[in-house]
């Protein structure tokens, strides 16, 4: 199927400063892109390019085919939910709906008739009459996504649409907005800050730093193979522990050794490794290190660790060790029996292992 | 020690208090006295007849009310040689400070819409040039302004000063309306423009509805100006189309003998009125107007 989104060759500049840089994505019909990164990355002026808000300085972009570069918003058949909700103050909640319709120029009855089909699948019907002004948080954000989804749009895109609520709301409307993608089989692109939105919601992620892509791909890839050290520190929660290390090549794999603060290093076998540099810096996540005898399978290897805090956190109980001079979190069960200042058995699965190189913070397998 | 101590102390202190209120009340009252004073004599002796100022006191109460003098200002009193009261200046004023005023505030509207959200390159210099004009002394452009009506063929006619004060009143009301608009989050023009309205239907659909507060604020303070304006008035007018500023200044100077300051008083009484009528119509939206933060929505 041809992409219903394509951004091709995209630079974006105010004045001398360079806001993204070669940005270059497609997407097919029905997919969940969501843009992630820290604030100041650009995830949001790459949204308000793709709407047709801001003009972009260089490259092409594409919906449903069409070239869009220099058409203007109204006429890129989208729909746009904003961080602030901006719905129109002085508009009944049903006005603020059909605005968009009234401007088209809509007949009545078409425009009745889908707001009633829109009201009821938010289920803000006995809201209609009511001024912006007198809704909760939540439910504005509903009207705002009800605005959008009249529409019907080739493409929907969400600027934090969920950062103005509050934790156990976001929660709640989270799941909702992946209900409607769902039952929309709608192509949506969605910005956020917050790494667990971008898992929960993705089927496609793309992570930016300074403008830059740093890496595209599904969830599982981008938690299980992040290209760099800086995806890696910045997709998943707690952190992916970055371990510095040497390597050594050791028959058809790798003999990584790691300095620990008692003076013999921890070494660990990896038969699959590819061929690393001396420096390496090691990936693991939290939950591929477990407690010795509860992870089974081959290049599951046995690691004695000095333990220094333990944080019980309900579900499971993380536990913190150091390994070459870095704060190392192990995600246990809760039943652990570890306690601060003594040593005990882990177990860190090397089928899971990510290598970087330290320089360049490159992935090397 | 503290608790046993504390009681009597707060008893003195509730007592201070009762005291400076009353101090306080004291004060304003004097000043209010002291401010309604001209109003009180004013009315009054527009109120009395001439024979009664020339023996009574200034601030007695009028021993027997005559609205003559009223009559005589509104449609007797003599500009010079003509003796027909203020009543035809009056009118030239409305017909002057209604068009003008809605010109002006209008025009400032739009231009605050744009600069606070239609940003373009020189937005800022182009603003910042507005702000000066309202600080530029109004004789410096009197001669500019003749040349310049004379040359448009306006010059002393209503149409010529309406021109004026909406000139005058943009860098004012341009002021008014960008400082409220730029407290509007950016988003809601996004989107309106994604729902694909145009420069003009965000406007009057979205900006317009939400503007009712700094349109008050402006309304009174254009008409304020353009009402009480003296100095453009007697410039760029000619007989037949003088505001009510300057007919005043001629009824009261244009004696023919006797000095009738009954007369004089009432006059000056009808020229005010207006601009104390909106602002005691409006007043309050106007310090509301003036505070309106930004809108949540």
């Amino acid at each position: 199927m041809a992409p219903i989104l394509e951004i091709q060759n995209l630079y974006k500049n105010y004045g001398p400063v360079e806001i993204l840089k070669d940005i270059n994505i497609a997407i097919e019909p029905g997919d969940f892109l969501v843009l992630v990164g820290p604030s100041g990355c650009g995830k949001s002026t790459l949204l308000n390019c793709i709407a047709g808000l801001e003009p972009i300085s260089g490259g092409r972009l594409m919906i449903g085919g069409a070239d869009m570069t220099d058409v203007s918003p109204k006429d890129r058949d989208i729909a746009m939910v904003f961080q602030s909700y901006a719905l129109y103050p002085t508009m009944s909640v049903a006005k603020n709906i059909t605005f968009g319709m009234k401007v088209r120029g809509v007949d009545q009855e078409t425009q009745t008739r889908k707001l009633q089909e829109v009201a009821s699948q938010l289920q803000i019907e006995q809201l209609l009459n009511r001024r912006p002004g007198q809704l909760s948080g939540g439910q504005r954000q509903r009207v705002a996504m009800g605005r959008a989804l009249v529409r019907d749009p080739k493409l929907f895109l969400f600027d934090e649409p969920l950062s103005n609520l509050d934790a156990k709301l976001r929660v709640e409307m989270r799941s909702e907005i992946k209900k409607l993608h769902q039952t929309l089989g709608a192509t949506m692109v969605y910005v956020t800050h917050d790494q667990i939105e971008a898992m929960t919601l993705a089927t496609k992620i793309v992570v930016l730093k300074g403008g830059v892509i740093q890496q595209i791909g599904s969830p599982s890839e981008i938690y299980n193979r992040p290209a760099n050290l800086f995806v890696a520190d910045f997709m998943g929660s707690p952190a992916m522990n970055l371990i510095p290390a040497k390597a050594r090549a050791d028959g058809a794999g790798a003999r990584i050794e790691i300095a620990r603060s008692s003076g013999t290093p921890l070494v660990l076998i990896d038969e699959h490794a590819p061929a690393l540099p001396e420096d390496v810096i090691l990936g693991l996540r939290p939950e591929d290190i477990a407690e010795a005898g509860f992870r089974a399978g081959a290049d599951v290897q046995d690691a004695s660790c000095l333990i220094d805090m333990v944080e019980p956190a309900g579900a499971d109980t993380y536990v913190v060790s150091e390994l070459g001079g870095k704060p190392v979190t192990a995600r246990l069960h809760s039943e652990t029996v570890a306690t601060p200042g003594e040593m005990l058995n882990l177990s860190i699965d090397m089928s899971k292992v990510s290598y970087f190189a330290p320089d360049s913070g490159q992935r090397l397998n | 020690m503290t608790d046993l101590a504390h009681p009597p102390a707060r008893k003195s202190g509730a007592f201070g208090k009762i005291v400076l209120r009353w101090v306080l009340y004291i004060l304003l009252g004097l000043f209010a006295l002291y401010y309604l004073m001209p109003l009180f004599v004013m009315v009054t002796t527009s109120l009395k007849s001439l024979e009664e100022i020339r023996t009574g006191s200034l601030v007695a109460l009028p021993r027997e009310v005559t609205f003559d003098a009223w009559k005589t200002a509104w449609s007797g009193a003599c500009t010079g040689i003509q003796c027909e009261g203020l009543r035809p200046y009056f009118w030239n004023s409305v017909l002057l400070a209604v068009p003008a005023v809605a010109l002006s505030t209008f025009i400032g509207a739009l231009n605050g819409y744009v600069v606070a959200q239609w940003r373009f390159p020189g937005a800022n210099i182009i603003f910042s040039l507005m702000l000066f004009g309202c600080f530029i002394p109004f004789q410096v452009v009197l001669l500019p302004m003749a040349r310049l009506l004379g040359l448009m063929g306006i010059a002393g006619t209503i149409p010529g000063l309406i021109f004026v004060h909406v000139i005058y009143g943009i860098g004012f009301t341009t002021l008014f309306f960008r400082n409220y608009y730029v407290s509007i989050p950016s988003e809601l023009t996004k989107a309106a423009k994604v729902d694909g309205a145009g420069f003009f239907r965000i406007f009057w659909s979205i900006f317009l509805p939400l503007s009712l507060p700094i349109i008050v604020v402006t309304v009174i303070w254009q008409f304020t100006q353009i009402w009480n304006d003296f100095l453009f008035g007697v410039s760029f007018s000619q007989a037949g189309t003088q505001p009510v500023t300057v007919a005043l200044n001629n009824i009261v100077n244009s004696t023919t003998g006797v000095k009738e300051y009954n007369v004089d008083m009432a006059a000056a009484i009808i020229a005010a009125a207006p601009t104390l009528l909106v602002y005691i119509v409006a007043g309050k939206y106007f310090i509301r107007g003036l505070t309106a933060g930004s809108v949540k929505g």
